[in-house]
């Protein structure tokens, strides 16, 4: 197999199914957690499920200043890589084509060094989040198997689209194929791990607001 | 000319000065991206350098790079290097034909066997003689039978370097490339659909001066190859500051934006279009406002819609997702079904949650 | 056509938007280095402008800053070639051209005199035998 026709398997058959992968996952998940269902609250609602859950949804993306104290460092390098992930994946124009691609929605994006700057940045403050997680002895026990494998599929694609953006060492539909491979791993793996807190964190928010609104307090 | 002459003296002969030939030589450096130190060293290899023979077969081409190589230039001394070169067998440019002309291939294999250069240009069908047949002689015996005697072999454009457009999905003629059927001889591809006729002719100068060149992954000379279009192209500062054309006449078109967007495939396309150019030098396709097609990479034509961004999949993904919806809302509705129904029974049975249940990971 | 040969067309509509790509500067130095060791060491030194990625109309301001100095000679060698001395003494501009009169290599040479200039030794071989069989032959006449 050539450099060539690697780039044309991944951008090609691989993407497909990686696509087809995520997408059934992620509606299986959702269908098993929306279907399991809830018991009907019988107490008389005191304030709005709807508002308590859509201001929920929202606010805890605001640390209170006590989880500061506690524990500044996850929040902080927490922050930092969220935010550059989403600017890295959402905001580089040749991602944005690939949006456009499949869903024909666009958007501009940002300049490719700024991208660059704050993959590097990204990088490094994940590097900061392994580090602790493995010398802070609580975070270590609770730490499995997964938790790493998470963390590994979400590092590699950035490493690997800096040296395709940087072009270190192989040739460049390699660079670039073994890029976008990392990626369908990524996507492979998104619905059956950690990972789907992406969507699931909304899910769970809007249900701790929405019980604590229905109750009339404030959440 | 006499066989036996060197260049230099077959130069002299017919009056080049020398000046010219300095000229010839600090031109195919500046070419070959060799630095300006070695022109002493090409002038003194080509001088000595007694008169090679080379054959040059076709087999499924368009002659576009044969076409590439000999009406680009006007009479220069790059064709008095290839009168130099003794050419003794090209199917496209020789008057003879039929028996004469396959004679004329017998010879000149005989005469210099283990010697000559085989330059081939086109691919080359599989099983089946039809597809392409010379003389009667099917073009897979043809190229077994003078690559034995060849020195080395110089695959001219994509078709005989990597299969180029006749192994193009659904590759109907089970095309290959010349390196696809020669394992033992060394094999120089110049690809490219055609590749730059300055590259055609400085390869087999750098050849004829220092041997076979270094050479990359694919076979291709490092001093053409080396480098990939966006790593030499003027809109390379657009790219990085994120300025792209949408479309072939907007504004960023006409600014002279980056064309990454509109399918470019410089990113991943090695050759020399970007310093060496076409015509002389006077300009290509990215500088006239068309995106790299990427034809001197192998499978370019299959690499999903030239105007399809690079970064894209190549096939249909929004259909993809639509149809992994629906096959995730049968599979999860099955699922989510049975759960509830475990559910129901076990608040029935008045079920214990246990410490195992609340450990599961997903 | 203008100065570097480059059709007219092409300037137009691509040098006034082709970003600076830097290199110009560096250039300047390189040649103001070597003059420097020139003048130390009497080393010569050559630069092939092809090998350096210029944007269009970079050349064109690299060479209007060189500008033209005492020297300009033009070859005619399959093709001419033009060897300018340019403002800078012992800084040479060297452009061959092909019988089209495109440009097929661009050196700038930093030495007293660029050797292709300079008469040649086969040259001057066969120009003396030229003459040779010229005045033989006008003494047969005679
Ligand atoms: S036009 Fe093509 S080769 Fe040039 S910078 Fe843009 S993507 Fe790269």
């Amino acid at each position: 197999m050539t450099d060539a026709e690697f780039l044309l398997w991944v951008r090609g058959p691989a993407f497909t199914t990686a696509t087809f992968i995520m997408c059934a996952g992620l509606v299986i998940r959702f269908l098993e957690i929306f279907l399991l269902g809830r018991k009907a609250d019988l107490a008389e609602a005191r304030g709005s499920a709807f508002a308590g859950g859509f201001r929920t949804m929202f606010k805890r993306s605001i640390p209170d200043a006590g989880s500061f104290e506690r524990s500044g460092f996850t929040l902080v390098s927490g922050y930092i890589f969220h935010i550059g992930l989403f600017i890295v994946i959402f905001l580089f124009v040749p991602h944005i084509l690939v949006f456009e691609a499949a869903t024909g929605l666009s958007w501009p994006g940002l300049p490719s060094n700024i991208i660059d700057a704050t993959n590097v940045v990204t990088m490094i403050a994940l590097l900061a989040v392994l580090i602790h997680r493995i010398k802070d002895p609580v975070m270590r026990m609770l730490s499995e198997f997964n938790d790493y494998l998470v963390w590994f599929v979400t590092f590699l694609p950035l490493l690997t689209g800096y040296l395709a953006f940087h072009r270190v060492g192989l040739s460049a539909p390699m660079l670039i194929g073994l890029h976008i491979l990392s990626v369908e791993l990524l996507m492979v793996l998104f619905p059956f791990t950690k990972l789907s807190h992406a969507f699931t964190l909304w899910m769970a928010r809007w249900y701790n607001g929405a019980i604590a609104g229905y109750k009339g307090v404030q959440s | 000319m006499s066989k036996d002459k060197t260049l230099g003296e077959t130069l002299q002969e017919r009056g080049v000065s020398r000046r010219s030939f300095l000229k010839f030589c600090a031109t195919t450096a500046s070419m070959m991206a060799l630095p300006p130190a070695m022109i002493p060293v090409i002038a003194a290899t080509l001088e000595k350098l007694r008169r090679p023979s080379v054959i040059w077969l076709s087999f499924q081409e368009c002659t576009g790079c044969t076409e590439s190589l000999t009406r680009s230039h006007s009479a220069t001394i790059e064709d008095l290097i290839f009168d130099t070169i003794s050419l003794d067998y090209h199917h496209t440019l020789q008057a003879a034909s039929g028996s004469a002309a396959e004679h004329a291939r017998e010879e000149a294999m005989q005469e210099n066997y283990g010697n000559y250069i085989l330059v081939v240009d086109g691919s080359i069908p599989g099983e089946n003689n039809g597809y392409s047949t010379i003389a009667g002689i099917s073009n897979k015996a043809m190229l077994l039978e003078v690559a034995a005697g060849a020195a080395a072999i110089v695959a001219v454009g994509s078709c005989a370097a990597f299969g180029g457009i006749p192994k193009a999905d659904p590759n109907p003629t089970g095309a290959v490339s010349v390196s696809d059927l020669i394992k033992d001889k060394p094999i120089v591809n110049i690809p490219g659909c055609p590749p730059i006729p300055a590259v055609i002719t400085g390869v087999l100068v750098q050849f004829l001066t220092f041997g076979l060149p270094e050479l990359d992954q694919l076979g291709r000379p490092a001093a053409f190859y080396g480098n990939s279009i966006h790593d030499r192209c003027y809109r390379r500062p657009f790219y990085d500051k994120g300025l792209f054309a949408d479309s072939f006449d907007d504004e960023g078109a006409k600014k002279g934006w980056c064309l990454f967007k509109l399918g470019c495939k410089g990113p991943t396309t090695y050759n020399a279009c970007a310093t060496t150019k076409w015509n002389d030098g006077t300009s290509f396709p990215i500088e006239a406002g068309h995106p790299c097609l990427g034809c001197s990479e192998p499978d370019f034509w299959d690499a999903g819609s030239f105007y399809k961004a690079l970064s894209t999949p190549t096939e249909d993904i929004g259909k993809t997702a639509v149809y992994a919806g629906a096959a995730g809302l049968i599979a999860g509705a099955a699922l989510g079904a049975s759960l509830r129904a475990r559910k129901q029974s076990a608040v029935k049975n008045h079920e214990r949650v246990t410490i195992d249940d609340l450990d599961q990971e997903s | 056509m203008t100065a570097n040969g480059m059709p007219a067309s092409t300037i137009a509509s691509s040098a006034p938007c082709a970003p600076p790509t830097g290199n110009l500067v560096p250039l300047l130095h390189e040649i103001r280095h070597a003059l420097t060791r020139w003048l130390e060491q009497g080393e010569e030194h050559v630069i092939d402008l092809r090998s350096i990625p210029l944007a269009p109309g970079e050349e064109d301001s690299l060479l209007e800053q060189l500008g033209e100095g005492e020297v300009n000679a033009r070859l005619s060698i399959t093709g001419p070639s033009d060897i300018i001395e340019t403002r800078y003494p012992a800084v040479w501009l060297i452009t061959h051209y092909n019988e089209n009169e495109s440009i097929i290599g661009r050196f700038i040479e930093i030495c007293e005199v660029p050797g292709i200039l300079k008469s040649q030794a086969d040259d001057i071989r066969a120009g003396l035998e030229r003459l040779e069989d010229q005045l033989s032959n006008a003494e047969t006449r005679a």
